[in-house]
């Protein structure tokens, strides 16, 4: 099996590394550049954990190949805090404790920064909809919709 | 598995037509990675269509209509504008595919060639009288979208054969669409049934129709009956009751978990009902 040689960006560093054609963006990450906080919880694209952004675009990294990656943008979790100041949506999930386990955090926090990219006032059915592809089976989903909308507030600088 | 980045469909097709094992295109990716993943298919060569020119662009052909490239992803639809205005029953029907995260992959090509009845993208096209350009080792052809999937999971294609290309007619003028389905949550569910309306008015007179069904059949079906029920009419309450029954008529659905026959058989009636009265109303200039 030939490995194909991959040069990316990933959280603006560019990284390269050789991938068998069969491996997924989310095996690279992990295993090659040792990025471990995106998760593999279905492998299927159903659950959301292994969330990404790519070229800006919020996708699953279990549904892309890792060769599909080469010349593009990746941005991570492991993107979202600047140095030791965390993201807003990051201090929110714990202010509000909307994780448990922590298994689907990363994704759902990758997937909500994107959210309030696109739309930084957003209705809660609107959160529950974009978040409708990450699944998680702790917290009954209302702390983290509540701590997305918090941080929403927080970064339109309005009280919640 | 070789994986194989072509830069135009001529060499995408004859580098399938030359591979001796089991091929699959790659577009976005959200089925082919599954079965892949699943060992359901492993594929000796995996021909990625992302590289070839135009195949992420949605472009207004000479005629007025809609060009969309295989590679098209859901989110671009739904953020395309004039699209979206001439299209709103198409544009829907892909958008209810997955989360948010396989809107930013999955496409309408991937949809249709997956072959599933239930395909939510499908109907649309096919009322909207969308066609395939397909690009094959012996030079270009089009069919119309509803003689692509010819049985659950197989299309019309031949060996060497890919789709090039997604093309929408003009949409012209008092004309509106719409796509409805039925699942038993809110999101994130495949089709029990799935109906789709495209109609064009006089005054408050249907003068033109195409209705489609999707999950109630082993493939997407036109339903020609359907249109005729509707076409000269007012879709007064007559007339939409004419339309449920011919729709509930030409179902020959199958039981599974997801619903009974009885159950795909009146619901389809039901769909395509309101989906003609949302379909109307977009004809008569509702943008919702």
């Amino acid at each position: 099996m030939s490995k194909v040689h991959v040069t990316t960006s990933v959280n603006g560093d560019e990284v390269e590394f050789l991938a068998d054609p069969r491996e997924t963006l989310l095996d690279c990450l992990r295993d090659h550049i040792g990025l471990t906080g995106s998760k593999e919880g279905c492998g299927t694209g159903d659950c959301g954990a292994c969330s990404v952004t790519l070229d800006g675009t919020l996708v699953c990294s279990c549904l892309v190949l890792g060769v599909e990656a080469d010349g593009k943008r990746v941005e991570t979790i492991e993107g979202m805090a600047d140095g030791a100041e965390l993201h807003p949506l990051q201090r929110k999930f714990i202010e509000h404790a909307a994780l448990q386990c922590g298994f689907c955090t990363p994704g759902i926090l990758v997937a909500a920064k994107k959210l309030l990219e696109t739309n930084p006032n957003p209705t809660e059915e609107e959160v529950r909809y974009w978040l409708a592809g990450n699944l998680c089976r702790c917290t009954g989903y209302d702390k983290i919709i509540r701590a997305v909308m918090d941080a929403a507030a927080e970064l339109r600088q309005e009280a919640a | 598995m070789r994986y194989h980045t072509p830069t135009t469909f001529e060499d995408a097709a004859q580098l399938a037509a030359q591979a001796k094992g089991l091929t699959r295109f790659l577009a976005g990716g959200t089925d082919v990675l599954v079965q892949l993943r699943a060992g359901m298919v492993q594929p000796d060569d995996l021909i990625d269509l992302k590289k070839i020119a135009g195949v992420s662009e949605i472009t207004r052909t000479d005629d007025g209509g809609w060009r969309i490239g295989v590679a098209v992803p859901g989110i671009a639809l739904g953020a395309h504008e004039g699209l979206c205005a001439d299209w709103p029953g198409v544009v829907e029907g892909m958008e209810l595919v997955g989360s948010t995260q396989i809107q930013g992959r999955a496409t309408l090509t991937g949809n249709l060639c997956n072959g599933s009845p239930a395909a939510d993208s499908v109907p649309g096209l096919v009322a909207a009288g969308a066609s395939v350009e397909i690009t094959g080792p012996g030079g270009t052809r089009t069919l119309p979208v509803e003689d692509v999937p010819v049985s659950p999971g197989k299309t019309a294609l031949k060996a060497g054969e890919l789709i090039s290309a997604i093309l929408l007619p003009p949409r012209g003028e008092n004309a509106g669409d719409a796509y409805l389905r039925f699942i038993p949550r809110t999101e994130m569910d495949i089709a029990v049934v799935g109906s789709a309306v495209s109609l064009r008015l006089d005054g408050d007179t249907v003068t033109e129709a195409r209705v489609a069904l999707g999950a109630v059949a082993p493939t997407v079906k036109l339903v020609p009956e359907a249109a005729d029920a509707i076409i000269g009419t007012t879709l007064d309450e007559p007339a939409l009751e004419a339309l449920a029954k011919v729709a509930s008529a030409a179902c020959s659905p199958i039981d599974d978990k997801r619903g009974t026959v009885a159950f795909r058989t009146e619901v389809a009636g039901v769909l395509t009902k309101r989906a003609a009265l949302i379909a109307k109303a977009r004809a008569k200039g509702d943008t919702a």
